[in-house]
């Protein structure tokens, strides 16, 4: 039906369009896209408890047989025995993110002060695209390139010259000669936070008030003080926030991981030793899963203690973030 | 600090130089054309098709569903609830779930599966990827909206035209190249993805002929290949990481290209 009451909006395309303006139906389709898309939002916002509530009830079976200081705190794990102890790859989790963090946060953070403070616009323009690209990078690839670059440099280069200089610690005692193993696994991850790292952390230096260096600057501090003691100490919430976002990425980070550390049931206890993490367990077993009573729900109850994890760290560091980067 | 720059793009250097190195030597023609031989998996004839083909449907499929969520999800951020505290929560809980490991909806899809009696198959890779791509796609869509400038907005409604009409008919085309960037940014992400498809795609030799059937996808060709105790086999691995990271450079060029050239309805 032709409407002819209305306004003639500009060509578009050639073609001439009027806008209608038969008000009470046009009015009703607005309230019901609001329903809808309203609709749409709030089902999206409630995702993650649903994910939640959804592994959790997967996993209740394990929640009931064992109790949870034994499926936490034990190393005993045989699954056809029943034993699921997930001690052993909590703490292969924790090393290979310690280890990760570690390597990841002075370099992410230098890096992101250069480029906000430091760099000149052409190196900035450059150097941003770069780092999305390897932000962009599937995580399969960094896994290859850690397998290909980093274990052997880990096996040849890395460990001995370690363990001569540091080999009293049994931090850096080699039991496990391969390369394959915690520190591997942390110097992929590494790279594979620096570009969270950096772009929440520059853009966090970034939305310190211009007003602050200035003052700072005019007192007759040079550069450095005034990043040091200005720029940084009132960034300091939001490069946290930055650095734990980095963290949990790096906690949930699955393949890469997986093909690099080792995958040896066993709490490491030096840097060079082989680990098995959370996220490698379920992503080595899912296939079996089935097969053997309990060991779905021990799996997916897996899955929700990285998701709990994951969740905690993420939700506070938004929350600075959000408080942090609110204009105004 | 600019030792900390150098070690940092360094690294994306020395990945590409690694990953092309390696790969160059194992690609031809046939691991682009083919699928699996009998053999395949021993270093014998055959190619990748299956994987490339299966990885396209996989992050297609779950760039269209998600885009069927994520774009009404961003426009009602900015339309209707623009500083909302609904809208705030929204966008927390959004960029939460961006944070929510891979493999979590790899197993959460896996829960919809059993639920559906489903088995492993191209629709539960693509449901599982769609949450995936959600957030990205959404949020990266939200920015592009805030773009707009107010006054195209409020001229768009000084004509008489209700916040849908301004949302849908102008919003959408100045904010067009934005928008793109999102769904490309979102379809690479899906890519490369292999966590979340593990549990729900499974994998195949075959091209995936049905929703129903399961469906191979590039991240995991290149790990089950890198797995056999072959040489030659594990080349082909090397060759198939080289295609993947091809195709996610390929498309971050391409968004940005294409970004540039859409701008037909962009007023500036």
């Amino acid at each position: 039906m032709e409407d002819t009451s209305g306004i003639l909006l500009p060509r578009i395309r050639g073609e001439r369009r009027w806008l209608s303006l038969a008000w009470p139906r046009r009015r009703q389709q607005d309230r019901w896209a609001r329903r809808s898309m309203a609709l749409l939002t709030l089902a999206a916002t409630l995702l993650v408890p649903v994910i939640a509530v959804a592994l959790f009830l997967r996993a209740r079976p394990i929640l009931a047989a064992v109790p949870l200081k034994d499926l936490l705190l034990s190393t005993a794990w045989h699954p056809l025995k029943g034993e699921f102890g997930f001690y052993p790859f909590i703490m292969g989790t924790l090393w290979v993110t310690g280890v990760a963090m570690v390597l990841a946060v002075p370099p992410s953070l230098l890096t992101a002060i250069y480029l906000a403070e430091y760099a000149p616009a052409w190196f900035r323009a450059v150097a941003k695209p770069l780092i999305d690209l390897l932000a962009g990078i599937p995580s399969v690839v960094y896994g290859v390139w850690g397998m290909l670059t980093i274990v052997p440099l880990v096996e040849k280069t890395v460990a001995p010259v370690l363990n001569r200089a540091l080999g009293v610690l049994g931090l850096f005692r080699i039991d496990n000669p391969t390369g394959y193993g915690v520190l591997a696994g942390g110097l992929v991850l590494a790279v594979m936070v620096f570009p969270i790292i950096i772009a929440v952390a520059e853009e966090v230096i970034q939305a310190v008030p211009q007003g602050l260096r200035e003052a700072s600057l005019a007192l007759g501090a040079t550069r450095w003080q005034t990043i040091r003691n200005v720029v940084l100490r009132r960034a300091w919430p939001g490069v946290m926030a930055a650095v734990v976002l980095g963290l949990s990425r790096a906690f949930g980070e699955t393949m890469a991981v997986l093909m690099v550390v080792g995958n040896v049931v066993q709490v490491p206890h030096s840097v060079f030793d082989a680990a098995y993490p959370l996220t490698a367990l379920i992503a080595n077993n899912y296939g079996e899963m089935m097969s053997i009573p309990l060991y779905d729900a021990a799996l997916l109850g897996g899955a929700l203690i990285l998701l709990l994890i994951v969740l905690a760290f993420n939700t506070a560091s938004r929350l600075v973030l959000v408080r942090f980067l609110k204009p105004g | 600090m600019i030792a900390s720059a150098t070690v940092v793009l360094g690294s994306l250097v020395l990945i590409l130089a690694t990953v092309v190195y390696k790969g160059i030597s194992a690609l031809n023609l046939d691991m682009l054309t083919q699928v699996p031989k009998g053999g395949y998996y021993l270093g014998e004839e055959g190619g990748i098709l299956n994987a490339i083909v299966g990885s396209l449907c996989l992050a297609g499929g779950a760039m269209a569903l998600s885009l069927v969520f994520a774009l009404p999800i961003a426009l009602y951020l900015q339309f209707y609830a623009a500083r909302s505290r609904f809208a705030e929560l929204a966008r927390l809980a959004l960029d939460v779930l961006w944070g929510v490991p891979s493999i979590v909806y790899g197993a959460f899809g896996f829960i919809i599966m059993l639920w559906l009696g489903m088995r492993a198959s191209l629709l539960g890779g693509i449901i599982a990827l769609a949450f995936l791509e959600l957030p990205i796609m959404v949020r990266g869509m939200d920015e592009a909206i805030a773009m707009v400038p107010p006054a195209l907005k409020e001229a768009s409604y000084a004509l008489g035209a209700t916040r849908l009409e301004t949302a849908a008919k102008v919003a959408v085309r100045q904010a067009a190249p934005g928008l793109l960037t999102a769904v490309l940014l979102a379809f690479g992400r899906g890519i490369g993805d292999a966590a979340s498809v593990l549990f729900t795609a499974g994998y195949t030799d075959r091209l995936p002929d049905s929703l129903l059937s399961p469906a191979a996808s590039l991240p995991l060709a290149v790990f089950f290949q890198l797995g056999t105790p072959f040489p030659a086999v594990q080349e082909r691995a090397y060759a198939s990481a080289l295609v993947l990271t091809a195709i996610v450079l390929g498309l971050s060029l391409i968004s940005r290209g294409l970004a540039r050239r859409l701008n037909k309805h962009v007023i500036s």
